[in-house]
């Protein structure tokens, strides 16, 4: 198709056959409405399910069903995650390790897109093309295991932290916010002598807050949501986050369910109400920071969408 | 002279070199490296070797892996599952785009969108143990297959192997869905409403719109994620994987990620891991090459590349 799809596609005698339009719209907008509608309950209600059961005694665990509401509220399964001082410690870990990898990757990423945003930084077009690499290449999980190794990293709480200090695709969104600032800021900051690191701190950063904000939220769910970390390199369980805490807990679960099957005997386990609390204290955090992701977001991806 | 012009130069700007230079360091050892690191793919490494001191032994253990039933039962299970969630999870956010952007009520879009974003945020081990909830004997799904009589009896659908693939490729679904329609919506809100306006003065139907006007302009951005979800074909879902999987269902579970996690980390076969790594890379940069020319070929030549 050479010329532009529209104009050719607008031609009038494609719609000008039948006349029972606003007919039509009607229909589709009903059927429109009530599919969405669907598809919303179908997303939200499961999630609540599960917060429903975490809030029912272990006795009727098994019969909450499509229920709206726990029959018989109780607050014991939380009584019992928050009884278990590895929950607690895998809680805490998750806390640590998201602010101040949040804290660190921002910094750090902030720092290197502050110099990237100058033209006339000398080897530019290397580091680009450098960082570029990033994007596109990777050694895979065992060489990189390897490296983790040779780093002393294993069993290691920043390992957490020191891996996941830069992005290159966060450098590239960061670089081209830095580069909206008006230079006559930094120059009159140069007048009165603020050196480099100054006018980043001073000026720079306090001007970007609205992306440093959407850099941070989105860096902050990744660590709070990331488990594969500890999977590959802690063994030590006083170093588990949360969803690692979780995923021992879904394991052992599931292992005693499924014998439950081989021998069809249903009992109500304390680990089935343990996972459900700790699946619902692992999500609060995310709840809580939603609204505020929701706000960034769409900006945050626009900004890295537009000018790449 | 241009050396000392150089010299003199960098020295000038040494605070900003200082500022990047924690970045390339960054990038050469955490990217680089492991990079480096692929050779051991064509040694023979054991824990005792470093990378360099390991023996060379060539392409043996691509052989050993494409004679290895098991590698090619987890390459099964990837294809089928990939090709799944191509066929499912690349449509439902295009359909779903143009269903959002279709609606005229703004505070019923409002909350479809930020009810179907949200199980994007959620990590997959969250939504892997509500997933075993909803699918155990006594949960929502089987609460509703036996209600509506689908069903007569419970079935525990986690130990059965055939049931794993469409769980996997659903669950998938429900969870980025929603979020897959962000760059549709974007593209969308990009497109001039005269074209609407003019359609809708010529009688066109909301059909008709759709087919006419949305999705012609959508062509250049549907092919441009097509592509990539090509490329990531081969590329399972270790998260998703490592919390479903179970001894019974594995036969069925299994994809190459979760084989080279195995086979790498749980057995110590590194240079073996390595190699399948290595080979599925490969095989996924030639898949996105491909499809790249061919879908050149429907978007007027123009390459995404």
């Amino acid at each position: 198709m050479k010329t532009n799809p529209n104009i050719t596609e607008l031609n009038p005698k494609v719609f000008r056959q039948k006349n029972q339009k606003p007919k039509e719209n009607r229909v589709f907008n009903i059927v429109n409405i009530i599919f969405l509608s669907l598809f919303t309950i179908v997303i939200i209600y499961p999630i609540w399910n599960i917060v429903v059961k975490s809030f029912s005694s272990p006795d009727t665990l098994y019969h909450v069903g499509l229920k709206l509401w726990p029959e018989d509220f109780s607050i014991i399964n939380y009584k019992l995650v928050f009884n278990d001082p590895t929950i607690w410690n895998a809680f805490m870990i998750s806390v640590l390790k998201t602010v101040i990898g949040v804290f660190t990757h921002v910094l750090l990423t902030a720092m290197v897109a502050y110099g990237m945003s100058k033209q006339n930084l000398i080897g530019r077009n290397f580091y680009t093309i450098l960082g570029v690499g990033t994007m596109f290449f990777s050694g895979g999980m065992i060489p990189t295991y390897l490296l983790m190794r040779s780093l002393g990293l294993l069993d290691s709480f920043w390992v957490y932290i020191i891996p996941s200090l830069f992005s290159y695709y966060d450098m590239l969104i960061l670089m081209n916010f830095f580069r909206e600032i008006p230079h006559s800021l930094e120059e009159s900051a140069k007048m009165d002598g603020a050196g480099v690191w100054t006018i980043f701190m001073r000026i720079v950063l306090p001007l970007s807050t609205p992306v440093l904000a959407t850099i941070a939220l989105f860096n902050g769910v990744f660590q709070w949501n990331d488990y594969m970390t500890a999977k590959l390199y802690i063994s030590n369980e006083a170093l588990y986050p949360i969803q690692m805490k979780l995923y021992e807990i879904i394991v052992q679960t599931q292992a005693a369910a499924n014998m439950q099957t081989a021998t069809s005997v249903v009992i109500p386990t304390t680990s089935e109400s343990i996972q459900l609390a700790t699946i619902v204290i692992a999500t609060v955090p995310i709840v809580l920071v939603y609204p505020f992701l929701q706000k960034y977001f769409l900006s945050g991806m626009m900004i890295g969408a537009v000018k790449e | 002279m241009k050396k000392s012009h150089f010299g003199k130069g960098f020295r000038a700007q040494l605070p900003l070199q200082m500022m990047v230079l924690p970045g390339i360091i960054f990038m050469i050892v955490f990217c680089y490296v492991p990079i480096y690191g692929i050779v051991i793919a064509f040694k023979s490494y054991s824990v005792t070797d470093t990378i360099a001191s390991a023996a060379w032994v060539g392409l043996e253990n691509f052989r050993i892996a494409f004679s290895d039933k098991f590698f090619w039962e987890s390459v099964v299970n990837t294809l089928a599952i990939s090709f799944l969630k191509l066929l499912i999870g690349f449509t439902a956010p295009i359909i779903l785009s143009i269903l959002i952007f279709e609606l005229k009520n703004g505070w019923f879009k409002k909350v479809v969108q930020t009810v179907s974003y949200l199980p994007h945020f959620l990590s997959w081990i969250v939504v892997g143990g509500m997933l075993l909830s909803w699918l155990s004997t006594t949960g929502i799904i089987n609460e509703l297959l036996v209600g509506v009589g689908i069903l007569d009896q419970p079935r525990n659908f986690m130990i059965e192997a055939n049931s794993y693939w469409l769980i996997a490729v659903l669950s998938d679904v429900w969870k980025e869905a929603g979020w897959g329609t962000i760059i549709y919506l974007a593209t969308m809100s990009g497109i001039d409403p005269t074209y609407y306006e003019a359609a809708k003065m010529d009688g066109a139907t909301k059909l008709q719109q759709i087919f006419h006007i949305t999705l012609p302009l959508m062509k250049f951005i549907i092919s441009l994620m097509f592509i990539l979800a090509v490329g990531g074909l081969l590329g399972s879902n270790l998260d998703q994987t490592l919390v479903l999987i179970n001894p019974l269902n594995a036969s069925h579970a299994e994809v190459i990620n979760s084989y080279v996690y195995k086979v790498g980390l749980a057995q110590g076969d590194f240079s073996y891991a390595t190699a399948v790594g290595l080979a599925v890379s490969i095989v996924s940069l030639i898949l996105v090459l491909v499809t790249n020319k061919f879908t050149k070929k429907m978007n007027d030549n123009k390459s995404v590349f």
